[in-house]
């Protein structure tokens, strides 16, 4: 809070809210600055561009290299297709991602929320479109505290414009993700797309005009759960966005500290000058520590290091540093860095881990599938002549985008065992011979008949085996056939 | 608050208190952002939108029923008739089809199946059982035995005009009441009934003559159930070889049903069920696995 702000909630007794203070960063150039470039272009062209990548499944199955089937209830990822059930897949992806959060926070802090957290990303590109159309930090200052001219009206409607067409673009591109991406864009375009498209381009473009442009810092100290979570995980070996107080005090203009310097006494390299503050995106002061609201973006490092290299000082008086160091430092003993250590591993491990597992979830999957529900009511029929039918209900899954032929077949029981599906004709050596098409799942009743049960125990195991005709593809199941209790009459 | 208060600075954290201590422990005053103040005050101006749209707040013999007219229940209705548009689709198609089509047309197969599966549950499970598998006097309509044919046109028939009922073209069929109509004497029908348990693998009892029964059976029995026991279909007369019998299978049940039988009734459906819910739900039936 400024100190005006503090004087006018000392007037009126006390100020139960807090006013949000608009920030003005400073354009910063360097190191921290051309990765954040990169690293924008890189994840918003994937986001942008990756629905128009085309990959040719066959005839039966879309085209679109990335895209979420909701009617079609699939989910493709270039080679994989995930069925609904499948969605343990996501699960562990997910388990991978907030792992490799973790990691990223033991070994370098907030990397995440400084330089690939979406917030952050559309955050930088509207400054980016602020900075210009209205000009740097001084000029916006100055620009705000102008009458509203027809300059200032025309600068603030450019600028709206244009943060309102990147957030259409970005609803636009959203939706492309859940259909034939170059399909929907010649249907919005023509105005033939469903409204539900309409509608979440909507919502996108709102909440990213709303959150980007005007919430900025205020989603990342309000509304983001991670901080909070940031501020338990990290730990004193972490490197993090770090003022080297060790060095940096007593701060003080280069005038004073010369003075200090001249007179024998202890002078600080941090010469006062605020560079770090004006450039800070969230408007934090880097030099009170590691704090809540910064998100540790490095753009103060570029801003110190300009200001030092200007002073003929060495660079990185805000630099990544860990805590310990600066301990250390203190102590007068030489810095250390351990990135692999216990808790680094150990997330390393896991994700590893996890990796593995759905890697060979996937190498493995089946293509083929069988799931049998037996009959509750009635368990079992006897039939006029000694023998005993089970019905069973069972779903059978093709995940081949060509339309297949498989044999249903059942071991466990004797030699005679007649095995029918309702509404299958063909058959082979007595085996109902049932098509499925392509990416498709059939539910059938299947009857299986002992024509003399009486030397069948109360219940006996048995395995349906379903063989694919031309592959030999066999997937199989368990489950259980039943007789009357007591002997068979 | 008074107009006396000063601001108080908490030692430790440095941060302004709001004044109230309860046993010494004083609160902080960390702001809240205003913005959070104001998406309340929206929260609360959406809430009055709510209440003059939709229908929100119960009076005594109603409710508020909102500028757009809105309910829940047309809601459900219009789901409803969509629904059962949706369906006529299909019912026309079954209509449409020869009944001994339906199960090799895979999507008529599953809508007959579930189709028959409810009005099974409606009309059928409180005399033949939710599982359909009967009970005594009541048909089992799972297994192969069938008194009146288990062909997809026989159940299609029972279905339409009934066993015994009052309807014209009903299925008829009676066996006469040996014992209470005096045809056979009490020791007559304990023969024939042992005769009849000792073909199809009962216990007899001991000191029965059983060729006394089977003359007696050939005299009686054979015109409606056969020289061989097997029944004559087209009569509704049961085979007395099968392992199911609808009265129960015990040398007492058959003296029983000799003595006094009881004539079971099926009700005609034709007039009672549209053309599409009883072919619907012959080809359910068959499709239990009994069907011939």
């Amino acid at each position: 809070m400024s100190a005006e702000a503090d004087r006018a909630g000392a007037e009126k007794d006390q100020d139960w809210f807090a006013s949000a203070q608009k920030i003005y960063p400073m354009a910063v150039h360097g190191t921290f600055r051309k990765i954040k470039w990169t690293l924008l272009f890189i994840t918003l062209g994937i986001y942008y561009f990756l629905p128009f990548i085309r990959l040719d499944r066959g005839p039966n199955a879309p085209s679109q290299a990335v895209l979420v089937d909701l009617e079609g209830r699939r989910g493709y990822f270039f080679f994989i297709e995930i069925w609904p059930q499948e969605v343990y897949y996501i699960t562990g992806l997910l388990i991978i991602a907030s792992v490799t959060l973790f990691l990223m926070n033991a070994v370098a802090g907030r990397l995440w929320c400084g330089y690939l957290c979406p917030q952050t990303v559309w955050t930088d590109l509207f400054l980016f479109i602020e900075r210009k159309v209205e000009g740097d930090r001084r000029a916006r200052i100055a620009l705000d505290k102008q009458p509203w001219t027809f300059s200032r009206v025309r600068k603030c409607a450019t600028k709206h414009f244009l943060w309102l067409m990147v957030a259409w673009w970005t609803g636009g591109a959203l939706v492309l993700y859940f259909s034939d991406a170059p399909t929907l864009v010649y249907n919005l375009a023509t105005l033939q797309a469903p409204v539900v498209a309409y509608v979440w381009i909507g919502i996108l473009t709102a909440t990213t005009y709303l959150l980007a442009g005007h919430m900025r810092e205020q989603v990342c100290i309000y509304m983001c759960p991670w901080p909070r979570i940031q501020a338990a995980l990290t730990d004193e070996q972490a490197l993090n966005v770090t003022y080297r107080w060790d060095r940096g005090e007593p701060r003080g203009s280069l005038k004073h500290n010369k003075a200090l310097e001249l007179q024998g006494l202890p002078a600080g390299d941090c010469v006062d000058c605020y560079q770090c503050l004006h450039a800070c995106p969230t408007g934090v002061d880097i030099r009170k520590g590691a704090q809540l609201d910064c998100i540790q973006c490095g753009l103060c490092i570029d801003a110190c290091d300009a200001v030092m290299q200007k002073v003929g000082k060495p660079s990185g008086l805000i630099a990544y540093d860990t805590d310990e160091n600066i301990e250390r430092r203190v102590e007068g003993k030489d810095s250390v860095y351990k990135i692999v250590r216990g808790r680094t591993v150990a997330y390393a491990a896991i994700i590893v881990g996890v990796s593995a597992i759905m890697l060979t979830a996937l190498l493995t999957r089946d293509y083929a599938g069988i799931s049998v529900l037996h009959d509750r009511n009635p368990i079992y029929v006897s039939l006029s002549d000694k023998g005993v039918r089970n019905g069973y209900t069972v779903r059978l899954l093709n995940k081949r985008t060509h339309e297949r032929h498989f044999m249903l077949h059942v071991e466990g029981l004797p030699a005679d065992t007649e095995i029918t599906a309702v509404g299958i004709e063909d058959s082979f050596a007595g085996r109902p011979v049932i098509a499925i098409g392509p990416d498709r799942t059939r539910e059938l009743r299947v009857l299986v008949v002992v024509p003399d049960a009486r030397e069948l125990a109360e219940s006996t195991s048995i395995t349906f085996r379903l063989t694919e005709s031309v592959m030999g593809e066999v997937v199989t199941t368990e489950d259980y056939f039943k007789v009357p209790r007591g002997e068979m009459k | 608050m008074s107009d006396t208060h000063k601001k108080e600075i908490d030692q430790i954290s440095g941060v302004e208190t709001t004044g109230h201590e309860w046993d010494g422990l004083k609160e902080l005053n960390n702001p809240l952002p205003r913005w959070w103040l104001y998406s309340f005050y929206a929260c609360i101006v959406w809430a009055v939108g709510y209440w003059i749209i939709y229908p929100s707040w119960p009076l005594i013999s109603g409710y508020t029923s909102g500028v757009m007219g809105y309910s829940q229940r047309a809601d459900a209705l219009a789901a409803y008739d969509e629904g059962v548009s949706a369906r006529s689709v299909f019912a026309d198609q079954i209509v449409a089809t020869a009944l001994e089509d339906i199960p090799a047309t895979p999507n008529l197969l599953e809508f007959a199946a579930a189709n028959g599966a409810a009005a099974f549950g409606d009309n059928c499970a409180p005399c033949h059982g939710s599982g359909a598998s009967g009970s005594e006097g009541y048909p089992n309509l799972q297994d192969d035995t069938w008194l009146w044919g288990g062909t997809l046109e026989d159940i299609h028939t029972t279905l339409l005009y009934g066993i015994r009922s009052d309807h014209d073209e009903a299925r008829l069929g009676e066996m006469p009441a040996f014992g209470r109509d005096e045809l056979l004497s009490r020791d007559e029908i304990k023969q024939v009934s042992n005769y009849v348990a000792s073909r199809t693998g009962l216990e007899t009892q001991d000191g029965v003559d059983l060729s006394v029964g089977e003359i007696l059976y050939v005299d009686n029995c054979a015109a409606c159930h056969g020289d061989d026991l097997r029944g004559i279909q087209e009569m509704g007369a049961p085979s007395l070889m099968s392992a199911n019998y609808l009265y129960g299978k015990s040398l007492e049940a058959i003296k029983k049903q000799v003595h006094s039988p009881r004539n079971g009734v099926m009700p005609a459906w034709v007039d009672r069920l549209d053309e599409a819910t009883i072919k619907s739900l012959a080809v359910y039936v068959h499709s239990f696995g009994g069907g011939q």
